[in-house]
């Protein structure tokens, strides 16, 4: 966060009773500035509901008493809740538990993969640098089919046939990218006097590493951990070219749309959002009050 | 958290001279793309130049320099030319849609509620929560929503909101609708960034040259906030145009809104008609390589890529 707060004493303006001398000029300035008071906050608001109304929609007919598909409302049930694994033989808790794997693995080889490269970049000069980065960051810029119709025709053309394996190679193959981005801007903003103070007190490299600038790396390289799993977990385009028979949370979606979602996958992703929106806004709020905690330390 | 890619932070950089750990760092992960994204894609251009095997099985073809399966692409009986445009257009129009509605909502995150961090936290992580429920689900969510049944819809037409005839799934409408939700994160995002570290008295100076609100923006606030806007737009562009889950038949779209990518899947997945697919790939790729480097060019923000 930036330090504009002191800086910025723009929004509602006071009455004109309680202003103090030279206040008027101001609030005068800011209401010409500001996008009229109440209509920004306002189609915030709504802008938010609009964004949030299809994870209530899921949520909510997560205890719909369906049937097989779960299109209209006939009652309120936990059922689906506390038996998800029992509709169509557990196949949506298979397809859950394979892309866990999927999502797993794939983001323990990106973020091996990618930290290293993210260090190479930041901290080294060489030749190929520009070449190095543009290879990063094309992956970013194709579109996911064709990302996924090459690595399929490649695997045609070896003769590997689709499964478990192709999934996780793909997967790892877009996350790379992502981890690289997101470490580098970590790495780049490590202080290096920390660094050279562990040299100074004559720390052999590895162990500046590994006291120093890895635990310092750590929450960029968790963050690019988490974005990875989550590029993984929810990917449908890529894995739909390269997973022949084995099923992923969403291909299962993606099959069952035509014949009727049962309300299970629901559940699934209703489960999966409430506790990712746990991690999330506890790691937010823990940091900002670390950061309050800190600023009032320092006077 | 997830945000941190679209952060860029104050940068320490003291690069050192090149040396054999460098290289020790690099060299796997730089293999791991060579093999599977950089072959894959001439993997790819080699397979758009297939001829099918002379009395082979369905699915079957030859390497060869069939430059036929490019024409093919713009036959104007059974070629593919409406849905190249369509797939352009679409993604164009809701990267448009989607910067109109994102812009404002970045600009409280990140302008008016400074004041409030508690607030600010709390609204970043109401911008990504969609992330955190599957894409499939939420398109579908909307299917529901939308379709001629749901409450919604019936809601608006009996208090004559909506024409009595008006039907929503399976049309254009929807398909854009449904990529313009979709995208509408990646597009706050970058734009959230940017407006977090506007200085505003840059917009107070203006004002106080007795520029109009509209001016101050336009002059001060939208080029100060070029890279979010040109790094937003790509980030929905490039994938609207390649998407194929709004525009399936099962989800937003019907028969008459099909785009690239689902023709592609058709090709690849079902007709097994690998040479069509990945000319048709090839051609999509290349089209937005052309797109963006040209948009880059003219905004003038060369150094985000």
């Amino acid at each position: 966060m930036s330090g504009g707060q002191a800086a910025t004493p723009d929004g509602v303006a006071p009455s004109p009773g309680m202003l103090p001398p030279g206040a008027a000029v101001r609030s005068i300035r800011h209401r010409r500035i500001g996008l009229g008071g109440w209509l920004l906050p306002t189609y915030t608001v709504i802008a938010f509901v609009f964004l949030l109304v299809p994870i209530v929609y899921t949520f909510v007919f997560s205890f719909n008493d369906s049937l097989k598909s779960n299109i209209s409302w006939r009652g309120f049930t936990f059922e689906k809740w506390t038996n998800v694994c029992v509709v169509e033989n557990g196949a949506v808790c298979t397809a859950f538990t394979n892309s866990l794997l999927i999502g797993g693995v794939s983001t323990i080889a990106a973020t091996v993969l990618g930290t290293m490269i993210a260090l190479a970049l930041a901290r080294y000069k060489f030749g190929a640098r520009s070449a190095i980065s543009l290879l990063i960051f094309l992956p970013m810029a194709t579109p996911e089919v064709v990302l996924g119709a090459g690595l399929a025709s490649q695997f045609l053309a070896v003769g590997v046939p689709k499964d478990m394996l192709t999934i996780i190679l793909a997967h790892t193959m877009f996350c790379l990218s992502f981890v690289v981005v997101t470490v580098k801007a970590r790495v780049a903003s490590l202080d290096p006097t920390l660094e050279e103070a562990g040299r100074d007190l004559y720390a052999p490299p590895w162990q500046v590493f590994w006291r120093i600038t890895f635990p310092l790396l750590l929450p960029g390289i968790l963050a690019a951990a988490l974005l990875s799993f989550s590029l993984s977990f929810d990917d449908f385009i890529i894995t739909n070219f390269n997973s022949g028979s084995v099923n992923t949370f969403p291909k299962y979606i993606y099959v069952a749309a035509s014949r009727g979602i049962p309300a299970e996958a629901n559940v699934i992703a209703s489960a999966v959002f409430i506790f990712a929106i746990v991690i999330v806004l506890t790691a937010q709020f823990s940091k900002q009050s670390r950061e309050r905690r800190l600023a009032k330390r320092a006077g | 958290m997830a945000f941190a890619v679209f952060t860029p932070a104050e940068t320490h950089e003291a690069p050192k001279k090149s040396s054999k750990l460098a290289l020790l760092l690099l060299l796997p992960g730089v293999l791991y793309l060579g093999l599977f994204f950089l072959t894959p894609l001439v993997s790819l251009v080699l397979t758009s130049l297939q001829v099918p095997r002379p009395d082979g099985d369905v699915g079957q073809y030859d390497y060869a320099f069939n430059w036929q399966n490019y024409t093919a692409l713009f036959d104007p009986d059974d070629g593919y030319f409406p849905h190249i445009l369509r797939s352009f257009g679409y993604a164009l129009l809701a990267t448009v849609l989607a910067l109109l509605i994102s812009y404002p909502i970045a600009y409280f995150i990140g302008v008016k509620a400074r004041k409030w961090p508690m607030l600010q936290s709390l609204l970043l992580v109401l911008v990504i929560a969609p992330f955190f429920i599957s894409f499939l689900l939420r398109t579908l969510a909307w299917k529901q929503l939308l379709s001629d049944e749901s409450f919604v819809i019936t809601g608006l037409k009996a208090v004559s909101l909506l024409a009595p005839d008006a039907h929503f799934t399976g049309t254009p409408f929807a398909v854009v609708f449904g990529i313009t939700y979709n995208f509408i994160p990646f597009m706050t995002l970058p734009l959230y960034t940017n407006l977090e570290r506007l200085d505003i008295r840059m917009l107070e100076a203006g004002a106080d040259l007795y520029a109009s609100p509209f001016h101050v923006f336009r002059k001060i606030t939208v080029p100060l906030t070029m890279p979010g806007i040109v790094a937003g737009t790509l980030l929905t562009f490039i994938p609207a145009a390649g998407d194929y889950v709004n525009a399936s038949r099962d989800f937003l779209g019907g028969p008459d809104t099909q785009m690239i990518g689902n023709v592609i899947e058709a090709n690849f997945l079902v007709l097994e008609n690998y040479p069509a697919a990945a000319a048709l790939s090839i051609l999509l790729m290349v089209v937005i390589l052309v797109l963006v480097g040209a948009y880059v060019k003219r905004s003038g923000t060369e150094d985000l890529l």
